[in-house]
């Protein structure tokens, strides 16, 4: 970010990735720049196909861009092979050698970095201690379980303390439990050792809960970078909001605005005020967009703004949705409401039912 | 309990007794062979008793030996030299981007498996006397190695290549960011993982080489008769039982060698 320029881990200048050639190149990654700071845990979060692993890799070094920079402090290393980058990664599949024991695939990077043995001993020592494997260090990796793997990968690949350390999908092949385990212990690594990471993830609830900052990639391009909180309750485009989290799109019409505030009217007449990204200017036909928890449902249909029958509630166990038939007609409007044991109103699904919104729920966004 | 399943071939009406046919037609005549090695009397096709008189007599044979020895020299070389061409070809057709004529060098790393060995037989007969003929040069035993060792190069390919292309692509990448170079990324862990295709494809490259008989045949000189030319001129003489046993010992040497690699193979790949 410009505000700490010398702060930066990592600079993407201007980067494209073009596969293919003639009629059949694809543009993997189309006229990417983002920075990254020292110290962070930065996630590249999209669908897949949308360049974050490429990005990734171009970081890495195992690829090379068709147009741009990749700077390491101030460094372009674009043209560097992988072996001369001090970046280290954890590969989906981890990758492990199979040849090899548990200590010895962590000790492989300083081997081949020519640092002494007792270095070496000592470092796999304490990168033992730090994922907790010390009582398998003599092992095979086939021998070891798919979460003790992700640990010795990860020790493998921040064994040399490298400046950045590149995360591809490494929770991808655990089930449930170990997925949130290895969230907290990826933290904890991140806090202790200090290095800058960068995950790259299609999950968006393991972007939210992890990260200092999220890039939203989709089709080759970065559409938004801000903290998980910005990303969430601000998001720059339709695209962003749909994909982080569920949403509510509601149609309207602006008819007034003020610098970040337009006044949008519903088909029902009824006005609300929404916010709207920077560099973009509303007018006429809009979509608003709602979060499920930013609404509220009334039994007056005439106290909610908008207003509908109950059609479904979908019980979740910490909380319920409420799918509302607008009057207006569209899509079915979801309400969220977190479950407790004092929970006064009960709703039943054929109800008319009004629907408020909390204070700045509404934003409208560029389709 | 056994999953159930949609079909298993054993329950398919017929399939036991072809089975077993298959297995004795392959089976029963070498048990005869070796069973006949064990024959006291002089006749290859009537029992007289239970001895091991013909394998003493083999071994003692100077002829055997000499033709045990060459075979030896020209199936060690020529599986050292066709195995280590063949992994560089292997290596160098699966760790590259791909460029127009990779097919074709496919195509002709294997061709020999597809040409009658007879038309190679006599292509490399001529080859040899042309040279010969044109610079004076005769390579002797060498000639043999050569052409073995040439036509041993696709059998010793295929399986090096096979375990080269299941190999996971993401573990020299990870060798590659954890800083070694492409020469130690090769040395550390694409060739100790490449060891089982290695060792199969060159206990291939030796079974064809020990027992080939149509290239040896044409291009042998005087002299250099190999244990499969030895065989077959016992058997144009009055045959008697110690080709029973020179067979058997030519049929459980491979055996061992190929038990061996094979065990190696299984527990390498652990």
């Amino acid at each position: 970010m410009p505000e700490h320029p010398g702060k930066n881990a990592i600079e993407v200048r201007g980067v494209r990735k073009v596969f293919g050639t003639g009629e059949n190149q694809v543009a993997a990654l189309d006229t990417v720049s983002v920075s990254i700071r020292e110290n962070e845990f930065f996630t590249l979060l999209g669908p897949s196909g949308c360049g974050k692993t490429t990005l990734l890799r171009l970081i890495a070094g195992f690829d090379f861009p068709t147009a741009g920079e990749i700077l390491l402090h101030g460094q372009d290393i674009a043209p560097l092979p992988p072996f001369k980058r001090p970046v280290n990664t954890v590969f989906q599949s981890y990758a492990l050698f199979p040849h090899m024991t548990v200590a010895q695939n962590i000790g492989f990077g300083l081997e081949m970095l020519g640092k002494p043995k007792a270095e070496i001993e000592a470092r796999v020592a304490q990168m033992l201690k730090l994922v907790k494997m010390e009582a398998l260090k003599a092992r095979r990796t086939s021998q070891i379980s798919g979460g003790q793997q992700q640990r010795v990968a990860l020790a493998r690949a921040l064994a040399p303390q490298p400046k950045v350390l590149l995360l591809d999908e490494p929770l991808s092949a655990l089930d449930y439990k170990l997925r949130k385990e290895m969230q907290i212990e990826l933290k904890r690594l991140q806090n202790e050792t200090g290095i800058t990471f960068i995950f790259v993830t299609h999950d968006q609830e393991e972007a939210l809960t992890m990260s200092d900052r999220i890039a939203v990639m989709s089709a080759g391009k970065i559409l938004q970078v801000g903290t998980p909180r910005d990303i969430y309750d601000r998001p720059a485009e339709r695209f962003v909001a749909d994909f982080i989290g569920e949403t509510n799109f509601l149609p309207g019409t602006v008819v007034s605005k003020k610098p970040g505030v337009a006044t949008v009217k519903f088909a029902s007449n009824a006005t609300i005020s929404a916010g709207y990204p920077e560099g973009f200017d509303p007018s006429g036909e809009v979509t608003l967009v709602v979060r499920p928890e930013h609404a509220d449902l009334v039994p007056d249909p005439a106290k909610g703004t908008i207003g509908g029958t109950l059609s479904n509630i979908v019980y979740f166990g910490t909380d319920t949705h409420y799918h509302v038939k607008l009057d207006g007609g569209g899509e079915d409007f979801i309400v969220r409401h977190q479950n407790s044991r004092s929970s006064a109103v009960t709703f039943e699904t054929g109800a008319k039912v009004g629907i408020q919104f909390e204070e700045d729920a509404a934003r409208v966004l560029k389709d | 309990m056994a999953e159930p399943r949609i079909m298993d071939i054993k329950d398919q009406p017929g399939f036991r007794s072809v089975a077993i046919i298959c297995l004795l037609v392959l089976y029963v005549p070498v048990l005869i062979l070796m069973i006949f090695s064990l024959n006291s009397g002089s006749l290859v096709t009537q029992w007289e008793g239970v001895s091991l008189n013909w394998y003493g007599s083999a071994l003692v044979n100077g002829e055997f030996h000499s033709a045990a020895k060459n075979t030896l020299i020209i199936s060690v070389t020529a599986t050292i030299v066709s195995t280590i061409c063949a992994t560089l070809a292997a290596i160098g057709m699966t760790r590259v981007k791909p460029w127009r004529g990779l097919a074709a060098a496919f195509m002709v790393i294997n061709l020999p498996l597809m040409v009658p060995e007879i038309i190679t037989a006599v292509a490399t007969l001529s080859f040899f006397a042309l040279i010969a003929g044109t610079f004076g040069l005769n390579f002797g035993i060498g000639n043999l190695i050569l052409a073995h060792t040439v036509f041993c190069i696709p059998f010793a390919y295929m399986p090096i290549r096979a375990r080269l292309e299941d190999m996971d692509l993401t573990l020299e990448y990870a060798a590659a960011d954890l800083y070694a170079t492409p020469w130690n990324a090769f040395k550390r862990i694409t060739l100790p993982l490449l060891v089982p295709g290695i060792m199969s494809g060159g206990a291939l490259a030796f079974i064809v080489s020990f027992d080939d008989f149509t290239i040896t045949q044409l291009v042998a000189g005087p002299g250099q008769t190999t244990l499969p030319l030895y065989i077959w001129n016992q058997i144009r003489r009055p045959m008697t039982p110690e080709i029973n046993a020179v067979s058997t010992i030519l049929l459980l040497v491979s055996i061992l060698f190929v038990s061996v690699s094979f065990l190696i193979a299984r527990r390498r790949a652990k």
